[in-house]
């Protein structure tokens, strides 16, 4: 499968075997590493918006394929942003010094500009509250670890699901694997209408809740996330709703033996440490994943992979 | 002779040359209007609202004299009119009436509502694909990828 040049802005844009592609060969990495796959190609790595899991683990993965990094990870810290340049002359102009772009900016669609600006693939590592497919991917190929399938699970999705890119990115990945879905969250944070348009189109099950105790039992997968206190306009409104899901070891006691509790990360206080020493706990494990997936996608984009 | 057309069923002045755009949905034509800057173009434009149509409930109608609208112009008609008919009139004749045509794209047109898109951070124009949920027209924002009903575009490029 030949994925040279090819962007990763949006899942939609992503076929299931396209998906189940990186996967592989995400766990081709995993198992060997080739730390001179990528030698004397270089990433850039823009971060108009903090980060660090994902600007890491980009870069870490880049550096263990051999990689050159070139990048900033605020925007105040590159001239362009405070000099008012817009995106798009930024990035056709970092295109001419990079093999390989990735970025993430607090504009929705931002990826999507980039990508018309310049002929290098751009890697979307988030838009706004938009998308964030290379956390789905590295979230698909966790769910995959632990299940041994991505087909017909119980999945979960609990928190911020209006403002939570990786929750729409993820919802609409696995509408591919006909799953079940559980959406838990307050109803001023449940998730957009153009998801839950996509899903009905794709005909996935699926339904909202409020209580993580409703559905917890019934699961394979508990996604949690943290509600985004910086995508709330109002604070008091974010005050309102900061510790409505605090996930607990006494929770656990009826779960199937499977169940797996993921986490983007980070978490503020929705997972209390005394879960992490419990079985289900998997967050971490997943964090790790990111680096063999984007591994994956930087071998993959650059053509070295097929 | 047109003048004399009682039985005519438009309630509106006939015209001798121009653009009549027929079934535009009830409440549309007035957004037609300031979409197409037809109220600034100088032409004589004359609208007319809630005409009773003959395929099911109410309709608004437009009519320019003198002026024949561009493909651009009748793509922009598609965007809150998908069904309207286009008449192209001279000397008080229809010479030509066709359906406008629901382009893949709408480029150029309409700023995306969503402040945080970055069409309305950046100088590139928004572009919208339609989408349909049953017959309800929706406009989906290549950049933000965010679902709009017709009448939520209504902030207009210059």
């Amino acid at each position: 499968m030949d994925f040279k040049g090819k962007d990763i802005i949006s899942i939609p844009d992503i076929s299931k075997q396209e998906i189940d592609h990186v996967l592989a060969i995400a766990a081709k990495m995993k198992k060997k590493p080739n730390p001179s796959l990528l030698k004397d190609k270089v990433l850039a790595s823009l971060f108009y918006e903090p980060s660090t899991r994902t600007r890491l683990s980009f870069e870490t993965a880049a550096e263990r394929l051999g990689m050159r990094v070139i990048g900033f990870a605020e925007a105040g810290v590159s001239s362009s942003g405070k000099k008012g340049e817009s995106l798009h002359d930024s990035i056709k102009n970092i295109g001419l010094y990079a093999d390989v772009i990735a970025m993430r900016h607090p504009a929705e669609g931002s990826a999507r500009l980039a990508s018309e600006a310049t002929d290098k693939p751009i890697l979307n590592g988030g838009d706004g509250a938009n998308q964030h497919p290379t956390q789905t991917l590295l979230d698909l190929f966790t769910i995959k670890e632990t299940q041994k399938k991505l087909s017909g699970l119980d999945i979960a999705i609990v928190g911020d699901l209006k403002f939570g890119r990786t929750t729409h990115s993820l919802a609409q990945a696995l509408a591919y694997y006909n799953p079940r879905l559980y959406f838990v969250a307050p109803e001023a944070l449940q998730m957009p209408d153009h998801i839950l348009k996509f899903l009905k189109k794709n005909k996935v099950k699926f339904s909202q809740h409020e209580k993580i105790e409703n559905v917890i039992n019934k699961v394979d997968i508990l996604y949690m996330t943290r509600i985004q206190k910086e995508r709330f306009p109002d604070p008091l409104e974010y005050e309102r709703v900061k510790n409505v899901y605090v996930l607990t070891e006494d929770m656990l006691e009826g779960v199937k033996p499977n169940m797996k509790v993921m986490h983007p990360l980070p978490r503020v206080d929705e997972i209390e440490p005394s879960v992490d020493k419990t079985k289900h706990a998997y967050y971490f494990q997943q964090a790790e994943n990111g680096l063999y997936v984007r591994q994956g996608l930087l071998g993959l984009v650059l053509g070295k992979l097929k | 002779m047109a003048n004399k057309q009682p039985e005519r069923p438009f309630k509106v002045y006939t015209i001798k040359e121009g653009t009549v755009i027929d079934h535009i949905p009830r409440g549309r034509a007035i957004e037609i209007l300031r979409m197409l800057k037809l109220v600034d173009s100088g032409n004589f434009v004359t609208m007319g609202s809630n005409f009773k149509s003959k395929k099911k409930g109410y309709k608004d109608i437009i009519k320019i004299e003198g002026k024949e609208l561009t493909p651009e112009e009748v793509n922009q008609v598609a965007l809150l009119a998908p069904k309207a008919t286009i008449n192209i009139i001279r000397d008080y004749k229809i010479v030509d009436k066709f359906v406008v045509e629901l382009p893949e794209v709408f480029e150029d047109m309409v700023k995306c509502p969503n402040p945080k898109c970055i069409t309305n951070m950046d100088p590139q124009n928004a572009k919208f694909i339609p989408t349909f949920e049953g017959k309800e027209m929706l406009l989906q924002c290549v950049y933000c990828e965010k679902l709009f009903k017709p009448e939520e575009l209504n902030e207009y490029v210059k």
